[in-house]
């Protein structure tokens, strides 16, 4: 089962819809809610930082009876310090973007967390792509 | 205690959700305005007591499955924002105590922090 969600760049009113999809779309395969919700928080992490650092991009579900398998992908600016965005606390989101509660430098540390498997690459001026695997108990 | 109890130890005002007050039982509570930690930090049913009115709080409970938010400060969330959670059937309570008053309040009448509860079963 594969699906793909479109993300659009500092669109904060629709922001949470892929997410949110996501979730509604495991609960609908009956997986188990404690992995959802790891699920469910990871992607909105990452579709937060689509909208916030990027030029758009899109999340992309497939599942398997081995592995739920969440794909981030933008186009964009970027990462262009791998390590020092994994660092918890570390962010480049603007001021009012923290003014609504995000950038606290805690999304890819939140992310790495809740997922089994996190891969991040990335190309300054490019884009960024990031994968996140979580095995499917059910 | 349930939302009821809340509702009434805030003497908080009822934005949404009135007709659930007294059905959800609330366990525990956290207490923060940044959603990154109350992501990583919340569990399942957890009341959210926050000072963010925007329509991505809202968008947060959804997907952490909060029982219901308390807006402190006097903090007034937009109609949208009302509008999403009577969709969710999410309750929002708005408190005029700031944040670290709400917490105390709840806690005294012994409603416990998110860390002490352990239910998420991840190895």
């Amino acid at each position: 089962m594969i699906l793909e969600i479109p993300v659009e760049s500092y669109n904060f009113s629709a922001a949470g819809e892929a997410a949110s999809r996501v979730k509604k779309t495991l609960q609908r395969l009956g997986i188990d809610s404690q992995l959802i919700r790891r699920v469910a928080i990871a992607t909105y992490e990452a579709e937060m930082n689509i909208v916030i650092h990027s030029d758009g991009g899109k999340i992309i579900l497939q599942v398997d009876e081995e592995e739920i398998k969440v794909q981030a992908i933008d186009q964009g600016k970027g990462i262009a310090d791998l390590e020092l965005a994994m660092k918890e606390g570390y962010s480049t989101a603007p001021d009012e973007v923290r003014e609504m509660g995000f950038g606290a430098g805690m999304g890819l540390p939140n992310m790495k967390k809740c997922a089994d498997r996190l891969e991040i690459k990335s190309v300054v001026n490019e884009g960024t792509t990031v994968v996140m695997g979580f095995k499917n108990q059910s | 205690m349930n939302l009821r109890d809340v509702q009434q130890l805030l003497k908080a005002q009822v934005l949404a959700g009135d007709d659930l007050l007294d059905q959800i039982e609330i366990k525990m509570a956290c207490g923060s305005d940044l959603i990154s930690d109350v992501l990583a930090f919340t569990k399942e049913k957890a009341l959210l007591l926050t000072g963010l009115t925007n329509p991505q709080i809202i968008r947060t409970a959804e997907m952490i499955e909060l029982s219901g938010i308390v807006f402190v400060r006097g903090k007034m969330p937009g109609d949208d924002v009302i509008k999403l959670a009577k969709e969710h059937r999410l309750p929002l309570l708005l408190t005029t105590l700031p944040l670290y008053e709400t917490c105390g309040i709840l806690y005294s009448a012994g409603l416990k922090g998110c860390s002490e509860l352990d239910t998420v079963a991840r190895g």
